[in-house]
């Protein structure tokens, strides 16, 4: 059964993920791919969510519903950060973080 | 090994490999769908938690959704075929030294952690208890939020377009 | 007695006109502006005649003191129980006088600048500046309290100011109405903490108590001192200090001469019939004061009058330039008013030298104004300030030349003209109680006819010049104020004002004293024979005269240097020795110490400016490795 998990196995599976979206947030210059690092981090926290309901607090539904509003933000998030690309591809014409540098020392 | 053991070691190895590709994939489009493989393998981890709702919402909106929204503007950004530069050293070393670190921490905390686990059934919450929940205003309801994420997609959705819109021609 | 409350009119409607001409100069066809602000003057000139009238003589029979009345008041600012600044109207004998004088004279200048200013850039500016004035001028006279008067009293300034440096262009014009400005804010200095004083001992700014015989002021006076005097005498000493600067006394009377720079009916309505007469229009309306508390005050203010009176028409004898001739006469006229209040009396006859004063202000007004305008319309038709270069214009300008004789004849003090009456008046006052300053005015009187008849011979007869184009005669606009005026110079001498304007507000009778009348007639004649014979036609003797009396001639010429001496003063010793240093040290030590600091802040910023590059993943480094290196001290310091 699902007790043959212990509940730290899927928190250092998703503790994994954070960082590997940080990794990626640091090194990647591409707007696009550093959208995607983002997007991993949130996933990462999703499943800490999750696993802390289930394991945790099995009666309630509060980890549940905290994923399923993250999922939501991160869906705006996703559509201003895109919006946001294409506007600065349009007058730039790339979308590498160090060469949008108009408002930067 | 029971088959869960199994379907999480197999879930979690995906995560992590294709976490790890997709983030030092030279190719964009690639790890584009190295990301999708994380999405619907996160899915599959809900499922397996016993969560099917939060998993459908997953797919369709994760994974159907913003990885389809990405690889549209990266369409409209990129050439398919462009390889990224290969990142410098220095940077790559300090940054993965320093996530390294910070990873370590954490699990050192995490396995030394001793959580007060009370898993006793694994029932999957039924959908009629998501909807009312979701719509109560009760303790335990979510009416409040759900206003709140309606209108900030609402707006999210708005500022989109005024943003990406064409600027007039001068 | 009638309600005069309308008389808020007065001041008001040229304030609008300001407004109105001002925020539309430049949108406005000027000769519409030009209308608009004659007609609305016009309709002020009714108002004030309408006022004087009832004022005047639609009293109740029997009523024997002008009585003052406030029909207007308010309260403007409310700053403790006692001290408050009010706005407000008051009329009484002397504030009506000056409304019918400003108002006259102020649209006759409006009429004839419709012809005057024709064609100029900046007509609508020209005539927003004349209803300021106007509304200033007017705010003045009306004031029931010091310090709405002080404020009037500073809009004229500006408002002068504006109208001097009106041709901003010239150099030359806009010094000179730096030069006014700063002369009578000087001056006002003075005049400001007069009133302080003044108002600190009293606890008021009324005039109404302030100047009561019977008031507490007057009555019990002050225990106050400063350097042995009382304080009351400084106070009003000051406070006079004030008025001669806007009435150019002397020493303060450098900037009038200058003021000459602006348009010729500008100087006729500023500078020589009104503003200038606003010092002693204060002295007057603070006369009581004057002479029961400050005696010592009112001998400064008979001997500075009669000195300029003197001291002007002397260099007067000598100028070329027809505008700075009637400059100092103007000063040496107002010298005389002041000289006539200085050794007036209180209350019935004794107040004859107050009454004379009013009067020859008032006759003045109207033969200055005269001059002035006859003056512009010489220039307007030869295009020259220098009577040098004028001569035998009778031909020319047959209505200039008539209107100006007569001018000339008044301020002479030619009977039957106005300005034998009003003068004569003075004399006697000042026979009566000052011998010495008598003699000096009938040397003045006849100074006065010579230098008039020599400007009047200068340009009307004398040697009959070439010019380049024939000069003809003004407009129709230009020749009827003059006309006006004329008139007025004429007929204003019969104008009882022993009835109607006296220090106490009681009639008395008039004794003419021909022992003082007959010899300044004929002083006044000597001067006009002198001159005569001098300029009538083109002779050598005032050129020879001025060879053998050269050194003399020189220093008059010359305004006795008094313009070098405060160049001197100023130049050399304010800027040069005490402005100088500051300055070094201002530039030296104090910005230089800000200077540094800022350079070195600089400098700073410059070294660690590189930290915010604004590189968003070098934020996100730094910030994740602070969070990790912290977690990894708290673990290490907590569970060690």
């Amino acid at each position: 059964m699902l007790s043959e998990i212990p509940l730290s196995y899927f928190l250092v599976v998703s503790t994994l993920m954070f960082f590997i979206g940080i990794y990626g947030f640091l090194t990647r210059r591409n707007l696009i791919t550093i959208l995607m690092a983002v997007e991993l981090i949130l996933n990462s926290v999703n499943i800490n969510f999750v696993a802390f309901n289930r394991y945790l607090f099995p009666d309630q539904l509060e980890g549940h519903f905290f994923s399923l509003f993250i999922i939501a933000v991160a869906a705006a998030e996703a559509a201003v950060a895109i919006a946001i690309i294409i506007s600065v591809y349009r007058r730039y014409s790339n979308i590498d973080v160090e060469r949008v540098d108009t408002m930067k020392f | 090994m029971s088959i869960h053991e199994l379907m999480f070691y197999l879930f979690s190895g995906m995560i992590l490999l294709f976490s790890v590709l997709t983030v030092t994939s030279r190719r964009i489009l690639r790890a584009a769908v190295y990301l999708l493989f994380v999405l619907v393998s996160t899915a599959g981890i809900y499922f397996m938690l016993n969560y099917q709702f939060l998993a459908a919402v997953q797919l369709t909106l994760y994974a159907g959704g913003i990885v389809v929204l990405i690889i549209f503007s990266i369409l409209l950004t990129s050439h398919i075929s462009q390889k990224f530069e290969p990142i410098g050293v220095k940077k790559m070393v300090f940054s993965a030294l320093a996530v390294a670190a910070g990873a370590l921490l954490s699990i050192m905390a995490i396995l030394d952690y001793g959580f007060d686990t009370v898993v006793t059934t694994s029932q999957n919450p039924d959908m009629e208890l998501i909807g009312t929940s979701l719509l109560s205003y009760e303790k335990n309801g979510y009416v409040l939020p759900f206003e709140v994420i309606s209108v900030l997609l609402l707006a999210a959705m708005v500022a989109s377009i005024v943003i990406a819109k064409k600027e007039k021609s001068k | 007695m009638i309600d005069f409350s309308f008389t808020i009119l007065i001041p008001l409607i040229p304030f609008i006109l300001f407004l109105l001409l001002g925020l539309t100069s430049g949108k406005m066809k000027p000769v519409l502006s030009g209308y608009i602000g004659t007609l609305g003057l016009s309709v002020v000139t009714v108002l004030s005649y309408f006022t004087a009238y009832q004022y005047f003589f639609n009293r109740e029979a029997g009523a024997g003191v002008f009585e003052k009345i406030i029909p207007f008041h308010t309260v403007w600012i409310h700053l403790t129980e006692k001290l408050h600044v009010d706005l407000g109207i008051l009329l009484d004998p002397i504030s009506v006088m000056m409304l019918v004088v400003i108002t006259t004279v102020s649209l006759m200048v409006h009429i004839y600048s419709m012809g005057y200013m024709k064609g100029d850039k900046g007509y609508s500016r020209f005539y927003a500046f004349l209803s300021l004035f106007s509304f200033s001028m007017l705010g003045l006279v009306v004031a029931p309290n010091i310090f709405q008067m002080y404020i009037f009293w500073e809009l004229v300034g500006v408002s002068s100011y504006l109208l001097i440096s009106y041709y901003y262009e010239k150099p030359s014009a806009v010094s000179a109405g730096k030069k006014a400005f700063i002369v009578t804010r000087f001056a006002d200095l003075g005049f400001l903490v007069g009133i302080l004083t003044l108002s600190y001992i009293s606890g008021t700014f009324d005039f109404v108590s302030l100047t009561d015989p019977q008031g507490a002021l007057i009555t019990q006076g002050t225990s106050l001192t400063f350097m042995g005097i009382s304080a009351l005498t400084w106070a009003l000493t000051l406070i006079f200090m004030g008025g001669a600067g806007k009435s150019a006394m002397f020493p303060l009377h450098i900037w009038l001469p200058d003021a000459m720079e602006g348009p010729t009916p500008v100087s006729a309505l500023i500078h020589a019939a009104t503003m200038v007469v606003a010092g002693v229009y204060l002295v007057a309306r603070l006369f009581p004061l004057y002479y029961f508390v400050a005696p010592d005050a009112l001998t400064i203010v008979a001997y500075v009058g009669g000195f300029t009176s003197l001291f002007a028409a002397v260099i007067a004898c000598t100028q070329t330039d027809i505008k700075r001739v009637l400059a100092f006469s103007t000063m040496s006229q107002i010298g005389y008013m002041m000289l006539a209040l200085g050794v007036s009396g209180y209350g019935g006859e004794h107040g004859l030298g107050y009454m004379a004063s009013m009067f020859h202000l008032f006759t003045h007004a109207m033969f200055k104004a005269l001059l002035f305008l006859g003056a512009g319309a010489i220039i307007h038709a030869v295009h020259t300030n220098n009577m040098n270069e004028m001569g035998g214009l009778r031909k020319y300008l047959p209505i200039t030349h008539i209107t100006f004789l007569i001018a000339c004849l008044t301020i002479s003090g030619i009977p039957p003209f106005s300005g034998f009456f009003s003068k004569d008046e003075i004399l006697v006052a000042a026979f009566e109680s000052n011998r010495f300053l008598f003699f000096v005015e009938y040397a003045v009187a006849g100074i006065t006819a010579f230098y008039m008849f020599r400007l009047y011979f200068n340009v009307f007869w004398g040697k009959s010049t070439h010019y380049h184009h024939t000069p003809h005669e003004s407009p129709f606009t230009m020749t009827v104020p003059l006309m006006v005026l004329a008139l007025a110079s004429m007929f204003t001498g019969f104008i009882p004002f022993n009835d109607l304007v006296t220090s106490n507000g009681e009639a008395f009778t008039l004794h003419t004293n021909w022992s003082v009348a007959i010899p300044s007639v004929l002083i006044g004649m000597a001067g006009i024979a002198l001159a005569w014979v001098f300029y009538k036609k083109e002779t050598a003797i005032p050129d020879q005269l001025a060879t053998t009396l050269s050194s003399p001639y020189k220093w008059s010429f010359n305004k006795f240097y008094i313009d070098e001496v405060y160049l001197f003063v100023t130049k050399k010793i304010i800027f040069d020795r005490v402005s100088e240093p500051i300055a070094w040290f201002d530039r030296h030590v104090v910005d230089a110490s800000m200077n540094r600091i800022a350079w070195v802040t600089n400098l700073a910023s410059d070294q660690i400016k590189g930290l915010q590059s604004g590189q968003l993943q070098k934020y996100g480094f730094v910030f994740i490795s602070g969070v990790i290196i912290l977690t990894f001290a708290f673990v290490y310091f907590l569970f060690n």
